[in-house]
């Protein structure tokens, strides 16, 4: 496999939202708005690089057995850093993602990675999975909150768009599967994908 | 590719001890090192709340602050905000428990008359698009309380209220429960706040 097609498949042809469909508890939890859909992303970009590292580089010294809770471990130790690090320096998305942050130790997304890509590869390798993966995670969240925000409270990354109070389904929990779902199919039909 | 270690028990312990000891001793770096920050983030979200909420001062309220009984086993937080000698506002920390999700979080300030002069939202949990309409960034719902005494008849609160409970307060669209919760805040810092004079 080419390093080209490690980092971008994360973004269309196995992009962890709109195909594989995992991480959607953060996925449609955090995705009000545009910005805390980036923020999210971001974060989880983060732990996903990092953790990716570390499981790469420490991948041979684990025994088969008990791998899954060192890779847990690991994983925890950066989303605790991040929660930290978050509320330390950006205290205003902290009230808003804060909820949402430790959540990410259980994103199947994350330890997904670990298991299928970083404990079989080698440590750039697993850094441009990580990235792409991410980053694809990042996009699918921010387009998300976009068109949740678009359509619920008529404003793009804060900026207002329309006057009135827009459809509020949208910001609601319900909104999300709905915005997923026409997301998804959207996407589908322009791969053609059959299903 | 190094041949993977064998899943022998000493194997096994040996190294999730070691993972776990690194991760620990490196989240207590990390703790350690935002530790400060986060403690001078929340000081300053609180200055912030106080500085908007009553008149210009030049104290430290956080310094000064102190707890008033409102009732049995609770207390109230009370900002005082003076400038030179004189007293020109008290910011009171107030919460309710009637919110649509969790307690809500309120700065109220008060002038010296017992007047509202503003109030600021610290935290909450109600439905975003609804309940969050309370916060100034939202909507200026919350300015409607400024100027008001609150009066009460007994326990019982008389215009502090929705207007459907025969209170001057218009509620929120569609979000009566937050608005009452709102209201409940605001006439529990009032106790607070004729508590303080005694």
């Amino acid at each position: 496999m080419s390093k080209v097609n490690i980092f971008t498949r994360g973004f269309f042809k196995e992009n962890a939202v709109f195909v594989m469909l995992l991480g959607l508890c953060p996925a449609l939890g955090t995705t009000t708005s545009a910005i805390n859909g980036l923020a999210m992303g971001l974060a989880t970009t983060f732990v996903l690089i990092m953790s990716n590292i570390v499981v790469s580089l420490i991948k041979s010294q684990i025994p088969d057995k008990v791998r899954i809770p060192a890779y847990i471990v690991v994983i925890a130790s950066f989303v605790t850093v991040v929660e930290l690090t978050m509320k330390a320096y950006l205290p205003e998305l902290f009230a808003v993602l804060g909820l949402f942050i430790p959540l990410i130790v259980v994103n199947c997304l994350i330890l997904g990675r670990a298991e299928a890509f970083a404990s079989k590869n080698n440590v750039f390798d697993s850094i441009l999975d990580g990235l792409g993966m991410g980053l694809g995670f990042a996009m699918a969240l921010t387009i998300l909150g976009a068109v949740r925000e678009v359509l619920g409270s008529g404003s793009i990354f804060d900026i207002p768009l329309y006057e009135g109070d827009g459809a509020l389904v949208f910001v609601l929990a319900p909104g999300a599967f709905i915005a997923l779902g026409y997301l998804i199919a959207i996407l589908n039909k322009l791969t053609k994908k059959t299903a | 590719m190094a041949a993977k270690k064998e899943s022998t028990f000493i194997n096994m312990v040996v190294v999730l001890l070691i993972v776990s000891t690194v991760a620990a001793t490196t989240l207590a770096f990390v703790y350690q090192a935002t530790k400060g920050p986060i403690e001078q983030a929340k000081l300053k979200k609180q200055k912030n709340a106080i500085k908007k909420v009553v008149a210009d001062f030049d104290n430290n309220p956080i310094a000064e602050n102190f707890k008033v009984a409102i009732a049995e086993g609770d207390t109230l937080e009370c900002y005082p905000a003076k400038k030179g000698d004189k007293l020109v506002g008290l910011a009171v920390k107030t919460y309710t428990k009637k919110g649509f999700s969790g307690k809500i979080w309120l700065m109220v300030g008060y002038n010296p008359d017992g007047s509202i002069n503003n109030i600021s939202v610290l935290e909450h949990k109600e439905t975003p698009g609804l309940g969050d309409k309370m916060e100034k960034a939202k909507s200026d719902w919350s300015n409607k309380f400024n100027g008001l005494i609150p009066e009460f008849k007994g326990d019982e609160p008389v215009n502090i209220k929705v207007t459907k409970d025969g209170g001057v307060i218009d509620a929120i669209t569609a979000t009566t429960i937050s608005s009452r919760a709102f209201c409940d805040a605001v006439n529990r810092s009032f106790i607070a706040f004729k508590n303080s004079q005694k």
